[in-house]
């Protein structure tokens, strides 16, 4: 028999962004349901060596896996969430409300009065000759093996994206004792910080704008790989094909939103590629086109760490206040997280983001 | 390979076991993902592609991609990045899309 | 070209080298941060009140050369580790470069090791003068190297041999 949990406050991802969410709605009052299919919280940011951008109010200056810690020791301790780890949403049911989840090897129910869909984003892939060789991975995947696993992902990497994820992984091989081989990236311009590509060009590794790679080579795994220039047109020029022997290429080309289920509750959803393909309409609280579905953090448009938090604690609230929770004070804390968002896309690298975010206002 | 020592991270001591890649006995920690204890015995090729025959690894390693199918314990389509290694498990390559009904 | 090669140009570096009288005077950051981006560390790091407040949290920082004396407390805080602290005052002939360090082998206080440039080139040979390894810089070290006084400004990066 399967019976239908409730709750008042569902929310699916346990990342920055669902913490955060889970966090701020559960200190208004609310009772919350955190679902996530890892066993522990964090999301991505347990893999995150590095310490963060932003001001003190995003845990600046702290490394992501001590923010992941922090998050969660922070959520644990409110005694109105229930966090269920180890539990994989499957689909939400459009008619009546109700998220499945798969928990224990059974499939399981729970029926939430809100829900927010924190679900992050998966890593892109790009299109070359034997891509599908193993040997090469998403930037995010070599991470993930190399600092939550302790295994490194070979002898020599050539690093093919130099975005943040491409720069900092570059930084992470190094740490752990791989050579990295050379960063190309096909734009004229580094896409990362430019304090990250400082720090692995003083190591004396190589970063290639408008450099792309033209097909990896290998029998089983990955032996090698040839890259070439573009042009100001963005096309190969042939003749400036250069070997690489290489066992490792890590693709970081940027992430896509995970929004299956924003699709499955019938969200409007809007394709803008500078928030990293299709996202939902949203409020200025985060409230998707369908009522009492909000969003949060990279499904709603990738972005950092930092605003994912933001966003986190502005959809918590929003979702609380509507509830008739924390009435006393949540206008004052919305407003303030809404400052805060502003602050971290009012500069130069926020300038994609505010174009982005124009398109999707509901 | 493994990460013996690194600069910001500690590993704890964890449990080793032994299981089985196609009939060859290795080792690997309890609880970490099959994948992981592959990739630091040297195995990166997990299955064969359905059409082409084509030899695959992970790609995601969290779960998102199912380029690391294999079959574990006679159970096809097994995410191996994420599935975890238990003591004994029998891990094979998988070949295709591999055959519900061979569990049994 | 920095946008290009990740290494910042000498008109780069001019705008934030603190200027001779004050190298003379003895150690002071250099804060190569030249990207406006949202980030504020340092301006909470230091408390001799040398860099200023941020108006927007995307302003490159502003420091008061005056009011540094080269604690090196913003060096570890840095997120982009972008921050050094330069000595020129050290020696006849040697300057002292406190650069941040989060890679394996540690170097041990009096040895010997290779110089790196922005490129991560070798330019030259210095010595550990001391590894500074405190918990608030969370496995962040700093590293104080001495290095030939004419290049204080080109070494921000050293390379430790496997044995002394």
């Amino acid at each position: 028999m399967i019976c239908v949990q409730r709750t008042e406050i569902a929310i699916v991802g346990a990342g920055p962004a669902g913490l955060s969410a889970a966090a701020s709605a559960a200190s208004a009052g609310a009772a919350v349901t955190l679902l996530d299919r890892q066993e522990q919280c964090g999301g991505q940011l347990i893999k995150q060596t590095h310490a963060f951008f932003g001001s003190e109010k995003q845990y600046a200056s702290v490394r992501g896996i001590d923010i992941a810690r922090l998050l969660t020791e922070q959520v644990r301790a409110l005694p109105n969430v229930e966090i269920l780890n180890e539990a994989t949403v499957l689909g939400y049911y459009q008619d009546d409300g109700v998220l499945a989840f798969e928990k224990d090897d059974r499939f399981q129910k729970i029926k939430p009065e809100r829900l927010i869909i924190a679900t992050g984003a998966s890593e892109r892939t790009l299109a070359f000759p034997n891509n599908d060789l193993p040997g090469i991975y998403g930037a995010g995947a070599v991470q993930t093996l190399m600092n939550v696993y302790g295994v490194v992902p070979g002898r020599r990497v050539l690093m093919v994206g130099a975005g943040n994820i491409g720069l900092i992984v570059s930084y992470q091989l190094l740490q752990a004792g791989v050579e990295v081989a050379a960063i190309i990236e096909a734009a004229p311009k580094i896409g990362g910080y430019l304090v990250h590509a400082a720090k692995v060009r003083r190591m004396g590794v190589p970063i290639l704008t408008s450099w792309t790679i033209k097909m990896a080579h290998g029998q089983d795994a990955v032996e090698g790989a040839t890259i070439w220039q573009l042009d100001e047109k963005w096309q190969p020029v042939p003749g400036t094909e250069r070997e690489l022997e290489v066992d490792v290429i890590c693709i970081a080309v940027g992430l896509s939103p995970l929004a299956e289920l924003l699709w499955q509750a019938g969200c409007a959803m809007k394709y803008v590629p500078e928030l990293g393909g299709h996202v939902p309409v949203r409020s200025e609280l985060m409230e998707t086109t369908v009522p009492g579905i909000y969003v949060a953090g990279d499904v709603a448009g990738v972005e950092e760490a930092s605003s994912a938090m933001v966003e986190g604690r502005l959809a918590g609230l929003a979702a609380a206040q509507s509830l008739g929770y924390g009435l006393t004070d949540a206008a004052g804390l919305i407003e303030e997280a809404q400052r805060q968002l502003e602050s971290l896309r009012c500069g130069p690298v926020g300038e994609k983001i505010r174009r982005g975010l124009a398109q999707v206002g509901r | 390979m493994r990460i013996k020592e690194h600069p910001i991270l500690t590993f704890p001591e964890r449990k080793r076991v032994k299981f089985t890649f196609d009939g060859k006995e290795l080792e690997g920690y309890e609880g970490e993902p099959i994948a992981a204890a592959l990739h630091a015995a040297g195995v990166r090729v997990l299955r064969h592609s359905p059409r082409l025959n084509r030899p695959r690894g992970f790609y995601c390693a969290i779960g998102n991609c199912s380029s690391c199918l294999m079959v574990v314990d006679g159970m096809p389509n097994v995410r191996v990045c994420v599935e975890k290694l238990k003591a004994g498990m029998r891990v094979e390559t998988q070949k295709g899309k591999g055959d519900l009904r061979a569990k049994d | 070209m920095l946008e290009k090669t990740g290494v910042p140009t000498e008109q780069d570096l001019a705008g934030v080298i603190p200027p001779r009288e004050r190298l003379a005077r003895g150690p002071v950051a250099v804060i190569e941060c030249f990207q406006r981006i949202p980030c504020n560390p340092c301006y909470t790091a230091c408390k001799q009140g040398a860099i200023r407040e941020f108006a927007d949290i995307n302003d490159p920082p502003v420091i008061d050369f005056d009011r540094c004396n080269g604690c090196a407390l913003c060096v570890s805080k840095c997120p982009g580790l972008a921050i050094f602290v330069v000595d020129e005052t050290y020696s006849a002939d040697r300057a002292l470069v406190k650069l941040p360090y989060e890679f394996l082998p540690v170097p041990a206080r009096g040895q010997e090791v290779d110089l790196l440039n922005r490129e991560g080139r070798v330019v030259g040979r210095g010595r550990v003068e001391r590894v500074q390894n405190a918990k608030v810089q969370d496995r962040t070290l700093i590293i104080w190297v001495a290095v030939p006084k004419e290049l204080s400004m080109e070494v921000r990066n050293i390379k430790v041999g496997d044995c002394q």
